[in-house]
């Protein structure tokens, strides 16, 4: 069972890997070659020597920013979960209020943010509300469009067993509305970093931040491209890891059944 | 020691026993049933159906005459846009509901996709409060039935369309429904396993005091397990001819080589070509 699904993902991560190999070595020639100077753009080695040498630092950094970033992606799955649910309880209750989940959604949170820096007095609360605000939308109307798309066969099924309303809810609406709300989940855990990151910006450029965009604000200001180069590595790296994390998450929860995970197979 | 187990939902004996012959109470009564859908199809018009405890009643008509629909009102899972529908006899509440007596075996075979087969036969009796190891030999039971006892840890996208179907059946014999509504239970079958699971139903309807309302398009199936037969015309749907089938239980496989079985075929047959014959055309 494990073997050939393992060796489908060997296949299937060769060839990027191989591209983004080519692509440094491409880079790394090309920097030598024409003797570019790193303030100007560095070469990968020398991003790598910046991630050794300035690691400690960086590392503080990239935690302080992960941090913001979980905090908000479970806020967000909180939020958003409890908020589907009232939506489905009644009509009124989404019509009344999922137009301001819309403008939440739609406005800049890089115009929002300064405004709740300077409302909020602790940064990192407010750092975390800006992450939160961006990250809950995805949650919410993933998860509500998923516990509405009930199969009507399976509607009939539990009515003509008798289920009560919160029957229907355990046994059928929570499992029917997983892949969405899974789906959702990996857009937030997204977002909640790039909120994370936009609103220590914003924060940074009044020198009341520690995170990683405070790093690549610091390393600008002293033209020190390639920490800036590494640190903005370590943001991609974090974003690429927590996107990964909520895949292995919904095949956990979702694997035997679902679909959406046996796409080789069909 | 099986004893203790298996009886969970067993009938607690008929209402009201009456004599072979008299005239029985109908079980359930139709007056004038119409059900016109939202896009003004008209699926049913002026139904009047009486169904008596313990018949095999089979519906038999042409693709869209309303079968389904007219189940699914039975069961309480749409209403009808006018007419009555009324369960003379109280093995339902006093709001008219049907209660766990009842077994449906939905056109589709409608398993949670999330459950294995042992669980999706299990939820009529979890969604009734019936701890899992106090039923798993019911369970077992029922599966055996149909054939997948070996299948009973595989989730419903493993199986073939068949064999869902064949778990769906066993979802709705594992309360030990007094009336049973089937919808095509058998269309996706092959010919062995339909003939078992033919049979099967006959023995189960011959043992237990059950009520079958059964719908199929095949006018063999329908003679082999039916007592009565209604026949319906499409557009709008309505009972075109209505035969029973005089020949006793318990039948087996000589019935089908009888002469009284070939002679209703015939006949059933030769109704439903007339009820075809009252529907238009399809307008595609
Ligand atoms: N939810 C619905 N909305 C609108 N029209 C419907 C709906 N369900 C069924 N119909 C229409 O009602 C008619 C009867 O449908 P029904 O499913 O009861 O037919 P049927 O006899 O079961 O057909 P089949 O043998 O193909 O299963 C059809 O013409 C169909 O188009
Ligand atoms: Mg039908």
């Amino acid at each position: 069972m494990a073997t050939p699904r393992d060796n489908s993902t060997l296949t299937e991560m060769l060839p990027p890997f191989v591209v983004g190999i080519i692509i440094l070595a491409a880079w790394e020639a090309a920097c030598r070659f024409f003797a570019i100077p790193a303030y100007l753009f560095p070469a990968p080695s020398a991003i790598g020597q910046s991630l050794i040498a300035d690691g400690p630092s960086l590392m503080r950094a990239l935690w302080s920013t992960l941090k913001v970033a979980l905090i908000a992606l479970g806020l967000a799955t909180l939020i958003g979960s409890i908020v589907a649910f009232l939506f489905v309880q009644n009509r009124l209750i989404e019509r009344s209020f999922f137009p301001y989940a819309v403008i939440m959604q739609v406005t800049p949170i890089v115009a929002v943010a300064p405004l709740i820096i300077i409302l909020v007095k602790n940064t990192q609360v407010a750092l975390i509300i800006c992450a939160t605000i961006i990250a809950v939308f995805p949650i919410i109307s993933n998860t509500t469009i998923g516990l509405r798309s009930l199969d009507s066969g399976h509607k009939n099924l539990f009515a003509i067993n008798n289920a009560s309303r919160l029957q229907s809810l355990i046994y059928l609406r929570i499992p029917s509305a997983l892949p969405f709300f899974f789906a959702g989940l990996r857009v937030a855990s997204g977002l909640s970093l790039i909120g994370a990151v936009v609103a220590e910006f914003v924060a940074g450029t009044g020198g009341r931040s520690a995170g990683l965009a405070y790093e690549i604000l610091q390393a600008g200001f002293q033209l020190e491209i390639p920490r800036m180069f590494a640190a903005l590595f370590l943001i991609t790296m974090t974003g690429i890891l927590m996107f990964s994390v909520m895949v292995v998450l919904s095949k956990v929860a979702l694997g035997p059944w679902h679909d959406s995970e046996h796409e080789q197979e069909a | 020691m099986k004893g203790n187990v298996v009886p969970m939902f067993d009938p607690p004996g008929p209402p009201d026993q009456k004599p072979e012959g008299a005239p029985a109470r109908p079980l359930l009564r139709l007056t004038g049933i119409s059900k016109t859908y939202a896009n003004n199809t008209v699926a049913l018009e002026g139904v009047d159906l009486d169904i008596r405890p313990g018949e095999f009643l089979t519906l038999l008509g042409p693709s869209g005459c309303g079968k389904s629909t007219l189940l699914k009102m039975i069961a309480g899972l749409a209403a009808p846009s006018t007419g009555t529908i009324d369960w003379p006899q109280s093995s339902y509440d006093a709001l008219g509901e049907p209660d766990r007596l009842l077994g449906f075996v939905f056109q589709e075979p409608t398993l949670l996709p999330w459950r294995t087969v042992f669980d999706n036969v299990y939820l009529p009796l979890k969604l009734a409060g019936q701890r899992k190891a106090a039923v798993r030999e019911r369970i077992m039971e029922v599966l055996a039935q149909v054939g997948l006892t070996r299948f009973a840890n595989a989730y419903p996208r493993e199986l073939s369309g068949g064999m869902k179907m064949r778990v769906s059946i066993a979802r709705a014999l594992v309360t030990n429904p007094r009336v049973l509504l089937m919808d095509e239970p058998f269309a996706a079958l092959d010919e062995i396993t339909r003939t078992k699971l033919n049979n099967d139903l006959l023995k189960l309807f011959a043992k237990q005091n059950l009520t079958v309302i059964f719908v199929t398009h095949s006018v063999y199936e329908s003679v082999y397990l039916s007592s009565r037969i209604v026949v319906m015309s499409a557009r709008p749907g309505r009972v075109s001819s209505d035969m029973t089938i005089d020949a006793p239980y318990p039948r087996d496989e000589e019935f089908r080589t009888s002469t009284i079985y070939n002679d209703y075929c015939r006949r059933a047959s030769e109704a439903l070509r007339q009820a075809m014959a009252e529907s238009p055309e399809e307008p595609e």
